[in-house]
């Protein structure tokens, strides 16, 4: 299922995606044609009244010839607005969330998704949907502008400060898709990162059991490290905008008001809870707070920042 | 006579208009329109390599996803300077400020422009602007893209008020362009000149001005208020004061999306030009290119919504702005059918401006074909903010506009320095920019299809083969520029005296020496004819004294 959709589109695993396919190639056609009459008569022209000698003038001069402009003004017209007519409704389709919707919640921040399924499950940087029924997605943002995007399922919304929006799909088949943001929102755009996991109604009728049992230890702690913090903070010692996790554990930093403090549990909470109490010198303050995480995902990560030695 | 030298019907001022006066200051107070030309086109050149750089580097960058060689911001801020360069300093000035201040007042017969002193201001502005924009480089940068989107703009450090600002100012060069040109075509066509006897490239400069003047105040407007936001948090854009940051995009392409025509609307009238000569043809619908010239002018201040399809804007505005935008599409196809009807029957010669604009003919076609998938609101969904629009506007912007202004400096090179290039090098250059245009976008659109965001910094290793594609082909695109730059230099050189009318062309610019003397025309010209009245074989040629004055 995750073949690409011939040459040009990527897979199309949502109700909608081949509707949007069939549509993309109606007007690739008209494309190919339309760009094959000009080039073609341009090559043609140019190669059939090619300048032969230096005196040579033109056979004939043709001012204007009202059929002819008239013919190719109106057929496109009528090709543009039925494209019009076409693009419309399958953007109606893409829109409208039909009324049996899972309603999610979605935040989205610099730099990292969190999703709510309507049990107020979350997995951090995961969004879990069972196949076969259509979701529809609630949406803001903490800070700038984002914007929500599954290539493969072909649905796209910018996700607003100070408004909701919504986006919906349904897919048919169990699989994991790639979630982007394509809203340009700083320094780590290109990382904000998200996978959606299509699963079989059972599965995911049992999540309660399996991947959304709330789980305290540092397997946890890396998912979360991965989906939440990566963006900014390496694990090998590496610089991104915030200062690398590798054998931060227990370490004593200079912070940029001068101060002096150990990396301990106190520490990690608070740098989470309210990121510029307390911020690292030489480094931005541009950690967001993270109110989603619970005390127990807190827990989770500071067992796994334990293990970064 | 030497108490009198200043004096305008001074014997002295017979002389070229390159060597009427020598040293810096002759140039920075001059008040001929053709020095003030010849200095922008000597900045908006400057300002496209400076573009070029950024552009180069960024697709080094890409050769492979994570850090190559710059780190996210040093990116983000590049693709900003790649953008503000190109559109603020390069493209919006290039052909109308460096083209049309040369070749306007010529075309039309007239010695100068109507107001020639507000045409020094306006490049003094310009140069004032350009300096600004590039000292937020050193105070902090700018990492917000050109087009400062709130709220990202407004909470984000570094010099988005420089930045902001110095757009502003560039703005008012534009507007008091605009307004100049307005005038001039309105009050100095020489006697005959009616409204269609004007060259086309003179309608294109009308339209294009019409749009600078009733646009870009908008746009100052909108950045004085992110200014304001900026600094005093006034609270227009931001949610939390009660603004909204859609609006911010909603002034933002009221202007922009006009500009987009400000760009391409004056290479379109440098085609028709061009086109004409090098087949010796009268213009296919000479009044069809005109009023679509205008037709786009007035539709283009109705579709900046569909900028906006996934903004959060409603369903229903989303549809009025893709039937309008599918409307714009209208006019310019009928310009590229217009363009090949004047090939047929011709007398068709490949010198370098035709090569540009043949190159110009593909490109623009398929920049103008592929806004049909972005148009169409369904496709669009999957296509915004993808490269897929990073290939479209840079075939409208670059393979469009940028490839004309190409064309023209190889058609009016003659004319503005009395010097001819080489014409092997020159042909060559096109060929070369041509092929790594293609290679560099037209993959794009393949990327772009297949899921891959635009202004990222990394990306997945599925998209890696087609990345370094694109990068060779910036290679190739570099090189045909390098090659077509020191070709044109090295015609200082050479010193080939150009003729008066190297290409058989029947406008007015071209009835007078290459260069011209600074006030152009000894006697007024009169007009009998159109602008490509061209004789048929068989036919002797003829009408060309009734040109010359």
């Amino acid at each position: 299922m995750d073949t690409p959709n011939g040459y040009w589109m990527p897979p199309a695993a949502s109700t909608v995606a081949q509707s949007v396919d069939d549509l993309y190639f109606v007007i690739f056609w008209l494309c190919v044609v339309f760009f094959f009459i000009v080039t073609g008569g341009v090559v043609y022209f140019a190669y059939k009244y090619r300048r032969k000698h230096p005196d040579q003038l033109a056979t004939q001069q043709i001012g204007h010839n009202t059929l002819l402009e008239a013919t190719w003004t109106i057929i496109p017209a009528i090709l543009v607005i039925w494209i019009f007519v076409l693009g419309f409704r399958v953007y109606m389709d893409l829109i409208v969330a039909p009324g049996d919707s899972l309603e999610y919640q979605v935040t989205a921040k610099q730099w990292a998704w969190d999703f709510r399924d309507p049990d107020g499950c979350s997995v951090p940087g995961e969004l879990h949907v069972p196949a076969g029924r259509p979701v529809k997605l609630t949406m803001r943002s903490d800070d700038v502008i984002h914007s929500f995007y599954i290539a493969d399922f072909r649905v796209k919304q910018d996700v607003l400060p100070g408004r909701y929006s919504s986006v919906w799909f349904q897919a048919d088949k169990p699989g994991t898709h790639n979630i982007q943001c394509t809203e340009y929102c700083g320094t780590s755009h290109s990382n904000m990162f998200a996978k959606v996991v299509v699963h079989t109604p059972e599965e995911f009728a049992n999540r309660a059991q399996t991947f959304c049992k709330v789980t305290v230890g540092k397997e946890h702690g890396e998912k979360l490290y991965k989906n939440q913090c990566a963006a900014c903070h390496t694990i090998d010692g590496n610089r991104l905008v915030g200062p690398s996790f590798k054998g931060i554990w227990g370490r004593e930093g200079k912070m940029s008001d001068g101060s002096k403090v150990i990396v301990d549990e106190n520490y990690i909470v608070e740098s989470i809870r309210i990121p510029t109490a307390k911020v690292v010198e030489g480094y931005p303050p541009a950690m967001p707070a993270f109110p989603t995480l619970t005390n127990d995902d807190i827990a989770s990560i500071i067992e796994y920042m334990k293990t970064l030695k | 006579m030497n108490d009198h030298a200043a004096h305008a019907h001074d014997d002295a001022h017979d002389v070229p208009f390159l060597e009427d006066g020598k040293g810096w200051k002759s140039w920075l107070f001059t008040l001929d329109h053709k020095r003030i030309g010849v200095m922008y086109l000597w900045s908006v050149l400057i300002a496209f390599a400076a573009g070029g750089v950024f552009a180069l580097l960024l697709r080094l960058e890409l050769m492979a996803p994570g850090k190559q060689y710059i780190e996210a911001d040093t990116y983000n801020r590049f693709f900003t300077l790649h953008g503000a360069i190109m559109v603020f300093l390069f493209i919006i000035p290039a052909i109308p400020s460096a083209m049309g201040n040369f070749v306007l007042p010529l075309m039309l017969g007239a010695k100068d422009v109507a107001f020639p002193r507000l045409n020094l201001l306006s490049f003094w502005i310009y140069g004032i602007g350009s300096i600004m924009a590039l000292s937020s480089i050193v105070f902090g940068g700018v990492e917000t893209g050109w087009t400062f989107y709130t709220p990202y703009s407004t909470n984000t450090s570094g010099a988005v008020v420089m930045m902001t600002l110095s757009v502003f100012v560039l703005g008012f060069s534009s507007i008091l362009t605009g307004l100049n040109f307005i005038v001039t075509i309105h009050k100095m066509r020489a006697p005959g000149m009616s409204f269609f006897r004007m060259p086309l490239f003179v309608w294109a400069t009308y339209a294009t001005s019409i749009l600078q003047v009733m646009a870009t105040p908008v746009l100052g407007i909108t950045l004085l208020l992110l200014v304001a936001e900026r600094t005093l948090g006034i609270g227009i854009f931001d949610p939390a004061l009660g603004g909204d940051p859609v609006l911010y995009q909603h002034f933002f392409w009221f202007y922009s999306h006009p500009a987009v025509y400000i760009m391409i609307l004056p290479g379109m009238g440098v085609i028709s030009e061009i086109i004409t000569v090098f087949s010796r043809k009268t213009i296919f619908g000479y009044r069809a290119i005109a009023y679509s010239s205008l037709g786009i002018a007035i539709i283009s201040f109705l579709v900046w919504g569909h900028h906006m399809f996934l903004s959060g804007q409603s369903a229903y505005a989303g549809m009025v702005f893709s039937f309008l935008t599918f409307l714009v599409a209208i006019p310019s196809a009928i310009k590229v059918f217009n363009w090949t009807a004047t090939l047929y029957k011709g007398s068709i010669s490949f010198d370098a401006p035709m090569m540009w604009t043949l190159s110009f003919m593909v490109l623009f076609t398929i920049g103008g074909l592929t806004g049909l998938f972005l148009g169409a609101l369904g496709v669009d969904v999957h296509l915004h903010d993808t490269y897929f629009v990073v290939a479209h506007f840079h075939y409208v912007m670059m393979g469009g506009t940028v490839i004309a202004f190409y064309a023209g400096l190889h058609y009016w090179w003659p004319k503005m320095f009395g010097v001819m290039y080489r014409e092997g090098p020159a042909k060559f250059s096109a060929i070369i920019v041509f092929i790594g245009f293609n290679a560099t976008f037209f993959t794009q659109f393949v990327l772009g299809t297949r899921g891959m965001p635009r202004r990222y910094y990394n990306y997945l290793d599925q998209y890696q083969p087609l990345h370094q594609f694109s990068t060779f082909g910036s290679w190739i695109i570099g090189l045909g520029f390098i090659v077509m730059t020191v070709n044109l230099l090295a015609s200082f050189k050479q010193k080939v005296k150009a003729p008066a009318n190297p290409w058989g062309a029947r406008t007015l610019e071209w009835s007078i020496p290459s260069p011209p003397i600074t006030h152009n025309f000894h006697k007024t010209p009169v007009v009998t004819e159109g602008p490509y009245d061209f004789p048929v074989e068989g036919q002797a040629a003829s009408g060309a004294e009734g040109k010359h004055a």
